[in-house]
Parts: structure tokens; sequence; C-alpha cells
């Protein structure tokens, strides 16, 4: 698995891919990635469940059980599966380009969300840019 | 209360009692002077809370969630119990959802109601009890107080040409529960699409754009202790904003909009990344286009240069 850093890297670098299904599904692995960060942090085995037919929502309800406020970052899962179901009804629009850069964003929004939390909650220095709030 | 009509609630909404909060008086004071005009021009009534106090915040949430919950108590017993008012205003996001959680709390935790009860009593002051007022956002009040075909009427300066991304933030629909009038059917507000904003913007004349983030964390609860990260989530925000063609990003929360505006000047000076979407409240678009000037909603004491573009788009 990519590390938080590796993946922002990743996702800062992202242009828009010639097939958008293909780098719809490989944002969405990505964002399944970040979660499965934070599941992993917090001394779980990620689910391979699914929600509304996405894995990545069910991540995010694991994510989120005992942690309320970690439903901060529900809407931006459920964008990024909304932009997944856009790039793959309409692969040929002419917005495609436009999904795949918004979709890249709301990744890169929720890797920067649960970087910050697990930093917050002491589960590892995972963002290279966050200070480690508790070593000072 | 969350059943009531929406012609109720026009009627309702009149007139309400209205909670500015310390942010108002302080670095969204813009937000305070705007949502006060835009009343005027649209001749809804404000009753500001006689001597109230800060809701708790964040602060004092971490510390005593109880402590928090009677400080918002506090404002809802002054405004149901000494100013007879049915429903209070909160413009504010942090105090807005901190009186919904008190009222929440209340109705359903035996544990807050004795705290409140007990620390009224010391304070010497009627409990607040649940169900005693209705809170409301500014959003709701100007919605259904005066609604879109009303709002429309009143239009002096179109916004007609203006892009906006209408940013919510997170605590103005989060946790759902706390919300029970929301997610209960059309005329109600989303929880997952919040668009009231959207709704009077648009009757304003402005062109709302596709934003994905309207909802997204923007680092606020860790301004000062992890500013980095801060910037890097606004910065997304910002990017975002402009991927979508946004002039303006419009906003509802004081700290929302102070965050937005204060990490994307400091992206540009740590990162290097310069962004140049412009921050306006929502109250101070509506202002410009019921006619009142830039100056009158406090465009001046934004940080963003909303004035450049209102010039661009002749909305001055």
């Amino acid at each position: 698995m990519n590390s938080l850093a590796e993946i922002e890297a990743r996702l800062e670098a992202f242009a828009p891919q010639p097939e958008p299904r293909a780098a719809a599904q490989a944002l969405v692995a990505v964002a399944e990635q970040v979660l499965e960060h934070w599941v992993r942090a917090r001394g779980e085995v990620p689910t391979g469940e699914r929600k509304e037919g996405f894995r990545l929502l069910a991540l995010q309800r694991q994510g989120a059980r005992g942690v309320p406020s970690f439903n901060a970052c529900r809407e931006s899962c459920r964008e990024i599966a909304y932009h997944y179901n856009l790039l793959n009804e309409e692969p040929d629009s002419a917005l495609a380009a436009h999904r795949q850069r918004m979709m890249a964003m709301l990744a890169k929004h929720l890797l920067l969300f649960v970087s910050g939390k697990m930093q917050v909650d002491g589960l590892g220095e995972f963002c290279c840019a966050s200070r480690p709030l508790r070593l000072e | 209360m969350s059943d009531t009509p929406v012609q109720d609630k026009k009627t309702r909404y009149q007139r309400v009692a209205y909670y500015p909060g310390c942010a108002l008086e302080g670095t969204g004071h813009a937000y305070n002077s705007s949502t006060r005009e835009v009343g005027k021009a649209l001749g809804l009534k404000l009753d500001e809370v006689r001597n109230w106090n800060c809701c708790g915040a964040m602060e004092v949430k971490n510390i005593d969630p109880k402590v928090q919950t009677y400080l918002s108590s506090r404002v809802m017993s002054i405004a149901a119990n000494e100013m007879r008012a049915q429903v209070v205003m909160a413009p504010c996001n942090g105090c807005y959802h901190n009186l919904k959680k008190a009222e929440h709390d209340l109705a359903h935790d035996p544990a807050s109601r004795e705290a409140v009860e007990r620390i009224s009593r010391q304070a010497g002051h009627p409990a607040y009890r649940a169900g005693q007022v209705e809170t409301i956002h500014a959003l709701d009040w100007i919605k259904h107080g005066i609604g879109e075909e009303g709002l429309k009427r009143r239009i002096r300066s179109s916004l007609k040409g203006l892009k906006v991304a209408n940013y919510y933030g997170c605590m103005y629909t989060r946790p759902r529960h706390i919300f029970p009038e929301k997610d209960r059917g059309a005329a109600s507000e989303s929880t997952s699409k919040p668009h009231f904003m959207d709704d009077l913007l648009e009757a304003a004349g402005a062109q709302n754009v596709d934003f994905p983030l309207k909802t997204a964390c923007c680092g606020g609860a860790h301004t000062l202790s992890d500013s980095d990260t801060s910037t890097k989530l606004v910065l997304n925000i910002l990017r975002a904003a402009e991927a979508a063609g946004a002039d303006v990003i419009a906003t509802e929360c004081p700290t929302c909009h102070s965050g937005l505006e204060m990490h994307q000047v400091r992206a540009e000076k740590v990162l290097g990344e310069k962004t140049t979407v412009k921050m306006l409240y929502f109250t101070q678009l509506l202002g410009i286009a019921l006619g009142l000037s830039p100056r009158k909603v406090g465009v001046h004491e934004n940080v963003s240069d909303g004035l450049a573009v209102l010039r661009s788009k002749d909305l001055t």
C-alpha cells in the first residue's frame, strides 16, 4: 500500500486521462487506500464490504464508528462516488476531463482530512507537511 | 417545530431574536453588518438577544460538554423567557450548531437537563426547556421569511454574470440528528447537498457553479494547532472553486470565511500557491443585489478584495 505522502504526490500530479472510466476506477482505488490507512491505524482490518455499491462508502462508515467527527468526510466520499458514476455513465461527455480533475481534488481533500485527523489523534506522522503535535 | 408549514415560518420569521455570537463582533463584523442591512432592506426585523454570551464554541465543548450545553441554553432562555421570542436566528455556523445541539441534548438527555437546571439556578435565571424557541440560520431566515420569489421582486442590481461557488462548511449540516427539520423533502434543506444559499443567490441573478466541496472540511479546528494542514485543505477548496469556474466563493459562516481568506494568503506565502477567487458573505452578495453599496455591506472589511470582482461585473 502506498504511503499517504506518495498518494498525495500522485494526486497533486494528476492529469485527466484519455480513458475516463479507467481514471475513475483508479481514483476510487486511491480514495479507498486513504481510508484504509485510517482504519488500519486504529487497529482494525479494512472492510471488504460495499455500501450502495461502493467499498469506499463502507470504509468511510467503518472509519466513523466511534468517531462521529469522521463523518466530516462523508460527503466528500459520496461526491467521489457520484463523480465515478458520472464518468462511467458518460465517458464521452465534454465534461469528462473536468470531472476527472474534480474527482482528483475530492480524493485529495479526503487525504488531507484523514492526514489531519491521524495527526490530531496521535495515530502517526503520516502527513509530511504536518507537525507532530504530540511531540510538541 | 420541525414540521412547521412554510407559510407559518414566513410569518414567524418576520421578527426574530438575533444572536450574532462572538465572531460577528470581531473577524466576522462584515457578516454582522451585512446581515442587519439585508434584514432592513427586506423588512425583516431583528431583536438582538439581550446580554448574550458565548455559545461555548469548540473550546468549552472539549473541556466540559455540559457547560457548553448550558452556555447555549442561556442564550435561548433569554430569548424565550425575557424577550418572549419564538425564533432565535444565529448566522454563525458554530453558534447555530451549538444551539441546535443544546436543543437536542435537552430534549433527549436527562443528564444535560439536570446540569442546565442546576447551573441556571445558580446563575439566577430560568432554565431553558427544549422546544421553547426554534433556532434557525440566517439562510433559513431569508429563504423562508422572504423566499426566492419575494427576493426576486426586490432585486435592484442583478448578480447576473457572477459565477458563485457556494461553500457551506461542515457545521451547518452535521451531525444530521441535531437538524430534524432538514432532509424532509424539496422545500427543506439537505444535509448531503445543501442548497438554500444556492437558491437565494440564484434568485438574486448569480450563476451557481457545480461545486462538489461545498460541505468539505476547511480545517478550521486545526487552524492554530496545525496550520499547514488547514492551509492545504483550504487551498484545495479554493482550487476546486476556481476549476469550477467561480469568480467568488459565497460563505455563510464567519469561521469558514476568515479561514478561507487567511489561508489563501498563507498558501501564497508559505507554499507559493496563488489563487485569485474572492470570498464574500452571501449576505454581502444579497445586499449588493438589493441595491446596497459595497461599503454598506462591509466589502471593504474583507481580507480578500471582493470589490475588484464586483467592479468587473458592474456591481458597484
